[in-house]
């Protein structure tokens, strides 16, 4: 019997390093350990002997089981290596081809200013509030003290609809939309759609403009050059020359015109500012007495400061854009420069 | 306006340089456009005299000249201009001179005879752009002397781009107070001497419109001589400032008026009849204009007009047939003060803009008429002589604008500006300025000169003081203003969120204008009711958009146009639609998508953008606000009949709309390929509800798939709403995973697989419960919508 346990061990082993895969171990595990498996069936055959014998005769089986077994797990690793460096082998891909999906777009970049703008001004507590832009000509001309005949009236070519009706030739009727709803303190942001009836190099019928304006007491010139210039420097990510000429508008009192350092030659003289060093980005002032009357805001309790800017403009310095055009084309090759 | 530097610095000549100059009037608000030179670069050329002339052997129309040049000898030059003659003073470019357009002048010969140097032509120096022959100069001039000198070339023309308020700025002696209170210069203005009166006739004038114009001067000067030649400084002070040289007399009105910002007008006498009346036009009158155009005249336009009829256009241009010409004698020189708003606006009614136009409805100086009609009498005398008339002069007191005291608060000006200014420094400036100041405690009292009508208010004031110390001056205050919490809105959705998901799903932002061609609009959308432009810019931008999908389609054209097959964009934007005489203007979102559902990539099969695909984007807008929105079938004219879909919100609201673009219009667009389409309204898709917690359950949900057979008209939503129309308590979700048609389903019906999730909250569901729950809702499709189990 035991000669018979040595052969069927040595065959064991044998088949064991036979196999070849998991599949085949896996037969041979069952052929020797499976419920009619030859370790088994002589387990089963100690029955017959009486006890002495048994149990050594049982230990003998135990111990050429543990020895297949052993050899089985070992064998079992190793196919188990083998079979996932295989796996591994044969799922190699190049990581270097694209991924696959929906390719994500981006914003216009005058929508990009414009958020930039908001941003830094909502950081402040200024709100961010929108007019409509068919306007009436009291609202975009009037309560902004300019009247039917008055030269500024010269310097916005405006689109009519009918006497009294216009597309608003710029944000600041928005000014006069809030402060006619609510009281001071107030701090506003307007961006919008603007509109003029000029088309060429450097101008196209509509653009967008962003409106500011505070109001509160003891507001001073001084607060309206400080906010201009910390815009300016953050707008621009930069430590900017910011300077501060007289100007005029019919809503603003003083009116002042503001000049940054140019930001495409550094301010040494190049053709983007026709040589001067300094290019115009906004005007500015201190709230018309007229305008705060038609709004029926003391101007002697309260005073206040606006600001507009023309979007396209700003984007055009910031990103090195060079044609105005180009804005409202949609064009994909010029929208995808940014995301 | 333009103006010559060495004139300005005639009157106000600060020990600053051209530059800092400029740069000062900038910052004081005259903001400078530019700076040129008054002549361009050459040298070596000096004022020569022709002494003697023969004609060259050789050549007919070359002369040999002796010309004195201011050395020891003479030289010969030859010279083929038409003019030249014996005692002509002329420019003459010595050897080694260099001419505009670096031309150097060598000796050399001229058909075998020799010649040292150059006369030239106006044109030769850069002076003109035309030239019949020599710069003839005059009499007097001093031979020898270099002729930049002598026409004083080494000159500046500085270009001052003036904003409407600084009428007063619009002449040198304007702009040199500026520049005098600037420097804290004394200046004098120029002076005019009365001139005496040497014949007795005049010319009666009346004015019927007295609150238009105040101030009327006349004057009669008779016996000028018409050949009379305009001298060359003046010629050279006109061309500067940019004026053309006509005849003496109009050089004179235009000299003054630049020199002292009066427009005059100069008629012939002898072409008036009767007497001068300033009056409004009668409506449908003509008048023939200087520049050749007659216009017909309404009611509240302000004319000169004689006996006859109406002469000129007041302020703004004279007319054709009173005007001064070749052989005019005698002269009626006007010289009115209009009011600005008698002429604002009349010029560009007409289509018109004159320097005369531009300076009375901005202003002009009702104090200076005398002094400008005298002095332009003076000047005409000079040159032309004559003899001269007395002045006719109508003033009514009462319409002549008054220049009352301003008040300025010493604590109003300090707030205003953020600084303390000294007293003294203030008053300063204001007498600089030609203000009259009256120190009261706590404020001054300012009354502004003639000149300035822009001077009105207290803030004004301010202004100036600022202007004079110079904004850059003046401190900057750190933003110290009251703070409040920020606001953190949760009922609207933030727009710019949703911009966002589109730009992640692939949809780049368009702006497009908010004005589009009649003819796109038309075909997009025959129904709605349009706003049109008065004046539009162009006939494909004349109409408000009542969609955005008229600018996105044309900006993809221009796209597709340009080797692009996959476009994908979105706009927001305003559309307006009148609604019975009513603009509306609404906030509007929308998308176009085209080519193919994902840019073309390796492993998988490129497929063109499909209805679903847009939809889901569209969906996934909804999902930001978590709204229950309804894709209705309907027709858009625009829209393919097959695919368009409206959009309701739960309260049957209409959101917008979704669609394939209709296929005529694809093709009459001028697209190859399909072209998706959707429009939401911005109000409606924001509106958020702030989330509400609903508890979890503890127990296990059931998934149970079902496929049901129904007609092919019965749409998915119509299945899924009698679903949920059972209101099973239990029921969580129904996902459709399957549509098929085919074997095993007969002709004209289709089978849907759902899958619905079960899930109770106080309990496991049993096999037997589900069962019930299943039965309940087959016999409810079955009732409605005629749907079968699918074996």
């Amino acid at each position: 019997m035991s000669a018979t346990l040595e052969e069927i061990l040595a065959q064991a082993l044998h088949q064991l390093r036979d196999a070849q895969d998991l599949n085949q171990l896996d037969l041979v595990r069952v052929h020797y350990l499976g419920k009619k498996g030859l370790f088994t069936l002589q387990m089963k055959e100690l029955g017959a002997l009486d006890p002495e014998q048994r149990r050594a005769a049982g230990q003998v089986i135990n111990q050429a089981k543990d020895q297949f077994q052993e050899q089985l797990e070992t064998k079992k690793d190793l196919l188990e290596n083998a079979a996932l460096e295989a796996r591994l082998a044969s799922e190699g891909i190049d990581v270097t081809l694209p991924g696959r999906g929906q390719a994500v777009a981006g914003l216009h970049p005058v929508t990009t200013t414009l958020r930039r703008i908001s941003k830094i001004f909502a950081g402040v507590g200024f709100q961010v509030v929108e007019g409509p832009e068919i306007e009436d000509d009291y609202h975009n001309f009037e309560a902004l003290n300019i009247p039917a005949h008055h030269p500024a009236r010269a310097m916005h070519d405006t689109f009519y609809f009918d006497a009294h009706t216009v597309l608003r030739t710029h944000t600041s009727p928005v000014q006069i939309r809030v402060m006619e709803s609510e009281k001071p303190p107030l701090k506003v942001i307007a961006p919008g759609r603007v509109y003029r009836c000029d088309s060429d190099i450097t101008h196209t019928p509509m653009f967008h403009q962003v409106e500011g304006f505070l109001v509160d007491t003891d507001v001073s010139f001084a607060d309206l050059k400080g906010v201009v210039y910390e815009f300016l420097r953050a707008f621009f990510e930069k430590d900017i020359q910011v300077r501060f000429r007289p100007s005029y508008f019919p809503f603003t009192e003083p009116s002042a015109e503001v000049d940054i350092e140019c930001v495409m030659c550094n301010g040494q003289g190049c053709r983007v500012c026709s040589h001067t060093g300094w290019l115009e980005v906004m005007g500015c002032g201190m709230i018309h007495p007229e305008v705060f009357k038609a709004v029926n805001i003391d101007s002697e309790i309260y005073s206040g400061f606006a600001f507009g800017m023309g979007v396209e403009r700003l984007a055009m310095l910031r990103y090195g854009i060079n044609d105005l055009r180009l804005f409202f084309e949609n064009d994909l090759k010029f929208l995808e420069q940014f995301k | 306006m333009q103006i010559s530097e060495a004139w300005l610095r005639e009157y106000v000549n600060p020990a600053i340089t051209t530059e800092q100059l400029v740069e000062q009037l900038t910052m004081a608000g005259l903001e400078v456009d530019s700076v040129t030179p008054a002549a361009a670069v050459f040298s070596g050329v000096v004022v020569g005299k022709v002494l003697a002339m023969e004609q060259h052997p050789d050549a007919d129309r070359l002369r040999v000249c002796q010309v004195a040049v201011g050395e020891a000898e003479p030289l010969q030059i030859v010279c083929g201009a038409s003019n030249v003659r014996v005692g002509l003073r002329i420019p003459a470019a010595l050897i080694g001179a260099v001419l505009p357009g670096d031309f150097k002048i060598k000796k050399s010969k001229l058909r075998g005879v020799e010649s040292y140097g150059m006369l030239c032509s106006e044109k030769e120096l850069g002076l003109a752009a035309d030239a019949n022959g020599l710069m003839e100069l005059a009499a007097d001039a001093p031979v020898g002397v270099d002729i930049r000198d002598y026409l004083s070339l080494n000159d500046n023309i500085i270009e001052v781009d003036l904003t409407p308020n600084r009428a007063d700025c619009l002449s040198v002696e304007g702009i040199a107070r500026e520049v005098a209170v600037l420097n804290k210069m004394d200046w004098s203005a120029t002076q005019v001497e009365t001139a005496a009166v040497s014949h007795a006739d005049t010319l009666s004038v009346s004015v019927k419109a007295t609150d238009a114009c105040p101030r009327y001067l006349g004057r009669l000067i008779k016996g000028v001589n018409p050949k009379a030649e305009t001298p060359l400084w003046m010629q050279e002070r006109l061309r500067r400032s940019g004026v053309r040289s006509l005849s003496a007399v109009v050089d004179v009105t235009n000299y003054v008026l630049i020199e002292l910002g009066q427009p005059l007008h100069a008629f012939d006498a002898a072409k008036l009849t009767g007497s001068i009346t300033v009056r409004y036009a009668q409506t449908d009158e003509n008048v023939a204009l200087l520049n050749g155009q007659t216009i017909k005249l309404d009611n509240e336009t302000l004319v000169i007009a004689d006996d006859k009829q109406a002469l000129a256009l007041a302020g703004v241009m004279g007319g054709s047939e009173s005007a001064v010409s070749d052989d005019t004698q005698d002269v009626f020189l006007e010289c009115a003060f209009f009011t600005p708003l008698s002429i604002a606006g009349k010029a560009r009614n007409y289509g018109l803009h004159t320097d005369s136009s531009h300076r009375f409805e901005r202003g002009v100086d009702p104090t200076l008429q005398e002094r400008a009609i005298e002095r332009a009498t003076q000047l005409i005398i000079d040159i032309a002589g004559g003899s001269v008339g007395a002045i006719t002069e109508v003033t009514t007191a009462s319409t002549l604008p008054q220049r009352a005291a301003v008040l300025l608060r010493k604590q109003r000006l300090e707030k205003t500006l953020g600084i303390a200014l000294a007293d003294e420094q203030v008053i300063d400036i204001f007498q600089r300025l030609g203000m009259s100041v009256q120190t009261q405690p706590d404020s001054w009292s300012v009354t502004p000169p003639g000149c300035r009508f822009d001077i009105a208010i207290e803030a004004d004031l301010i202004e100036e003081i600022a202007r004079i110390v110079g904004y850059n001056n003046l401190p900057n205050s750190s933003l110290l203003m009251r703070s409040e919490l920020g606001k953190a809105g949760e009922a609207i959705l933030e727009l710019d969120r949703a911009k966002d998901l589109l730009v992640d799903h692939g949809y780049q932002e368009a702006i497009t204008y908010s004005f589009v061609g009649e003819d796109i609009q038309q075909a997009i959308a025959p129904d709605d009711a349009v706003v049109r432009l008065k004046n539009p810019i162009s006939a494909d931008l004349s109409v408000m958009r009542t969609t955005l999908w008229c600018g996105l389609l044309k900006a993809a054209l221009h796209n597709t146009n340009r080797q692009q097959n996959r476009v994908r964009f979105f706009e927001t934007g305003l559309s307006f639609v009148n609604k019975d005489g009513n603009t509306q203007q609404q906030k509007m979102l929308s998308g176009l998508a085209l080519g193919s559902a994902y840019s073309e990539q390796w492993g998988s099969a490129t497929r063109k953008v499909d209805f679903f695909d847009v939809k889901a984007d569209v969906q996934a807008l909804f999902s930001l606000t978590g709204a229950d929105v309804q894709f209705v079938p309907a027709k858009h004219p625009a829209l393919h009949p097959g695919q368009t879909a409206e959009i309701l919100s739960q309260q049957g609201e209409k959101i917008g709309w979704l669609g394939m673009l209709h296929p005529t219009l694809e093709k009459q667009l001028g697209f190859d390929t399909q072209v998706f389409l959707f429009e939401l309204d911005q109000d409606l898709l924001l509106n958020k509800q702030i989330p509400k917690f609903k508890p979890l359950s503890k127990y296990p949900s059931v998934r149970r798939d079902i496929a049901l057979i129904v007609k092919e008209e019965i749409a998915a939503t119509e299945i899924i709403n009698c679903i949920k129309g059972c209101a099973e308590p239990t029921l969580q979700d129904i996902v459709i995973f399957d549509i098929y048609r085919g074997k095993g389903v007969e002709e004209g019906s289709k089978s849907v697989a759902l899958s619905l999730i079960i899930q109770d909250f106080s309990q496991t569901l049993t096999d037997s419960e589900i069962d019930a729950i299943f039965s309940r809702l087959l016999e409810t499709l079955t009732t409605k919508i005629s749907a079968k189990l699918r074996d």
